[in-house]
């Protein structure tokens, strides 16, 4: 079967991706723009820009002074092949080979699909029009090799469709730009006055070689179809999923147990394969009642172990309810992760945070009793007691700083306790303090620590705190919170020592 | 003929506690968690680690005293890298105080928890779990069943396990290992400078399976434990 090659041209790419997020753009002229050695360059006009006089690679100080009400935004690197990609997917719908051409196409191989929408033309006007209605300024050209398809649709002015062996015919009439060259060559065509492809055609392979290199030739016979070329297909992810259908309806708890194992053996082969690790697994259960029940576990580290994930499984299974019976199961992992095969071990090392049983029963109590309830603390750069801690984001997060060696109570009262205080001179340690009703007598005691209060976070007073000890040898942390001249200095008990 | 019978029964009684689980120490490894005279009172001389410990607490203040000495302890345990848990009533374990104990408080996972019921199932989920060194749990109470599933636990995992008991009214008997109570006691004038010299605790075994209860006070100087002075309370009493 002859091949048969459609290029999707996007113009304005960029700009109508940024377009169809911000619709208030739309009314102004509007440039992306990145710098380059010290200059902002114009990457991406919309065309109401271009109409006005700011193009692609134009500084952007120049455009403003062309056009007085330019907006202009950063451009973000690597944007268009994101966009590209997305389009190629979409495109899957219409041939199963679909490339991404970049900067700005994408190459669809359509050889045998055409006929479903009555032709290649329908099929072209299909594409184009759903492009144009979701906003794409888009053009489409359809050849016998992807070089002449490409050079149509980027550079000719009408029909975009070339029949069966009749490159040569379409393409002699474009510029040789229309070829894929490198600028280099193309100043080297310009100089010599060769302004139509149709031109370099009447000359001689050899004498071209010479004169211009490999690359010329082989994209000319790439274009005409005398040489091959292989763009490279995308390939859609196939997401995590693994379904079970029943044969009879499934009503207890082992019947479940059983299918998650199977579930789980058929996704875990495949993820043992890929080297990834479930972060995140959903479970759902359809029932015969036509009502579906989901439940779902986390884990801390991917794991692709069938037993410790069933495990997690098995403390959720109480929460399914199956009625009348569960007719189909269905496992869809959102979140997957990579994961280091790890080596097996003839004697156990002290792997401390890394421990996959560690991990293991992590995910287990987090299954049981939440995952809010496990906490790690890493030193913050705070004063401020209940500031000094904060909790790690992941379970191996290692501390930015150190932890500092001051006297701290073992035990933090949150929020502080107000207490009655006697002190002998204003100053001075409190000689005793009554708490709930019991009298403390101070013996001995140690400060004061003024903490001041951030004042770029919250307003109040400072704190002067007092390590005290009472006639039973308990040691209690206390602080009065502002001076004393105020009038309304109170003093508040803090903490316990160990 | 006394001293062979002697001799006989010794060999006997330390028969028994292998058959027991208590294993002998290795040579020169006296000492363990550095707790000096302390360890003596346990049977072989060494404090048993892959063991559960009750920490009989009435008071908050007695409570901070307690996870003083568990932490001063954990330092020991901790010393060649390695995580241990904290399960905890609604985070009031105050982490940068741990430094002052040795320990990094980052190498503790705290799990806050509320219901003892929950408590105790994280406990002997972490107490099996070979690749911690300590865990920690403060309870409200604890019965004999229930100490019994822990016991069992650790003898799989060799991790060792401390209860922080708060109901110190009503103490039933358990499996654990010993049982320690903590209180702070004033500590010593150094050389007539005024504040507060070292942590000082009055540290009492109540039960010691195997072993001798007694009662001693330590200070905590410098990062080790300090015995100040051996009060003459060890009886000759066994509990089992």
């Amino acid at each position: 079967m002859p091949k048969r090659y459609m290029v999707i041209v996007f113009r304005h790419l960029l700009t109508d991706a940024l377009a169809l997020r911000r619709p208030e753009l739309k009314e102004n002229p509007f440039v992306l723009a990145a710098p380059v050695k010290n200059r902002v360059i114009i990457t991406a006009a919309s065309p109401l820009a271009e109409q006005q006089g700011a193009f692609t690679g134009m500084a952007v100080a120049d455009a403003r002074a062309a056009v007085a009400e330019l907006v202009v935004v950063d451009d973000i690197p690597g944007k268009a092949a994101k966009l590209l990609r997305l389009l190629g997917l979409w495109c899957i719908r219409y041939t199963p080979i679909v490339s991404v051409d970049l900067p700005d196409g994408l190459i669809l191989d359509i050889s045998g699909c055409t006929h479903l929408w009555a032709g290649e033309h329908g099929y072209l006007k299909e594409i184009v029009l759903k492009l144009r209605n979701a906003g794409f300024d888009a053009r489409a050209a359809i050849a016998d090799t992807p070089g002449a398809a490409w050079a149509v649709a980027h550079f000719a002015v009408s029909r975009p469709i070339v029949e069966a062996d009749a490159q040569a015919k379409a393409i002699a009439g474009l510029p040789p730009a229309a070829l894929r060259l490198s600028d280099e060559i193309l100043e080297r065509l310009q100089k010599l006055g060769f302004r139509t492809i149709g031109l370099l055609l009447s000359i001689p392979a050899q004498a071209l070689r010479r004169r211009f290199g490999k690359e010329l030739l082989l994209r000319l016979d790439q274009a005409l179809g005398r040489a091959a070329e292989y763009p490279e297909p995308l390939i859609p992810p196939v997401p995590y999923v693994e379904r079970l259908p029943c044969l009879e309806p499934i009503r207890n708890a082992p019947g479940i147990a059983i299918a998650i194992e199977k579930l789980l053996s058929a996704l875990c082969m495949r993820l043992q394969a890929e080297g990834k690790g479930v972060r995140k697994a959903v479970l759902k259960c359809y029932r015969i009642d036509g009502r579906t029940v989901q439940t779902g576990i986390t884990t801390n580290r991917g794991s692709h172990s069938v037993s410790h994930l069933l495990k997690l499984f098995e403390l959720q299974i109480s929460k399914i309810e199956p009625a009348l019976g569960i007719e189909l199961f269905v496992l869809e992992v959102p979140k997957v992760e990579e994961m280091e095969t790890p080596q097996e071990q003839l004697w156990a090392l002290d792997k401390g945070l890394e421990d996959t049983s560690l991990a293991e029963m992590l995910d287990r109590v987090a299954g049981k009793v939440g995952s809010q309830t496990i906490q790690r603390f890493l030193p913050a750069e705070h004063y401020w007691p209940e500031r000094s801690v904060k909790a790690a984001k992941s379970i191996t997060e290692e501390p930015e700083t150190t932890w500092p060696m001051q006297m701290r109570p073992m035990r933090l009262l949150n929020p502080p306790e107000a207490i009655e205080v006697m002190a002998l001179v204003p100053d001075n340690p409190p000689k005793l303090f009554i708490y709930k009703g019991k009298r403390h007598n101070i013996t001995k005691a140690d400060g004061p620590e003024r903490i001041g209060r951030e004042w770029w976070r919250d307003s109040g007073e400072h704190r002067d705190y007092y390590v005290v000890e009472d006639t039973d040898g308990q040691r209690y942390w206390v602080f009065r919170s502002g001076y004393y001249d105020g009038g309304d200095a109170q003093w508040y008990l803090h903490g316990y020592f160990a | 003929m006394a001293v062979e019978k002697r001799e006989m029964i010794e060999r006997l009684q330390k028969n028994i506690l292998q058959w027991e689980g208590y294993r002998p120490p290795p040579v020169g490894m006296r000492n363990l968690v550095g707790l000096g005279l302390v360890e003596a009172a346990f049977p072989n001389g060494v404090f048993p680690v892959g063991a559960i410990h009750e920490l009989v607490c009435g008071s908050s203040e007695q409570a901070a005293a307690s996870g003083g000495l568990v932490t001063g302890i954990l330092s020991v345990l901790m010393q060649q890298g390695g995580v241990c848990v904290w399960i905890g009533r609604a985070r009031r374990l105050f982490a940068p105080a741990l430094t002052l104990f040795g320990v990094e408080a980052h190498r503790v996972i705290f799990i806050s928890l509320t219901k003892d019921k929950d408590a105790l199932w994280v406990m002997e989920e972490a107490l099996k779990c070979p690749g911690l060194k300590a865990v920690v749990c403060e309870l409200g109470e604890i019965n004999f069943k229930q100490s019994r599933r822990l016991q069992l636990a650790v003898e799989q995992s060799r991790v060792t396990g401390f209860v922080l008991r708060n109901a110190a009214d009503k103490l039933g008997s358990t499996s654990c290992a010993a049982r320690w109570q903590v209180r702070s006691l004033p500590s010593a004038d150094m050389d007539g400078l005024p504040g507060i010299g070292y942590l000082r605790w009055q540290v009492d075994l109540l039960k010691v399976r195997n072993g001798q209860t007694g009662s001693w006070i330590l200070e905590w100087q410098e990062g080790r434990f300090i015995p100040v002075e051996e009060l003459t309370l060890i009886e000759e009493r066994q509990v089992g």
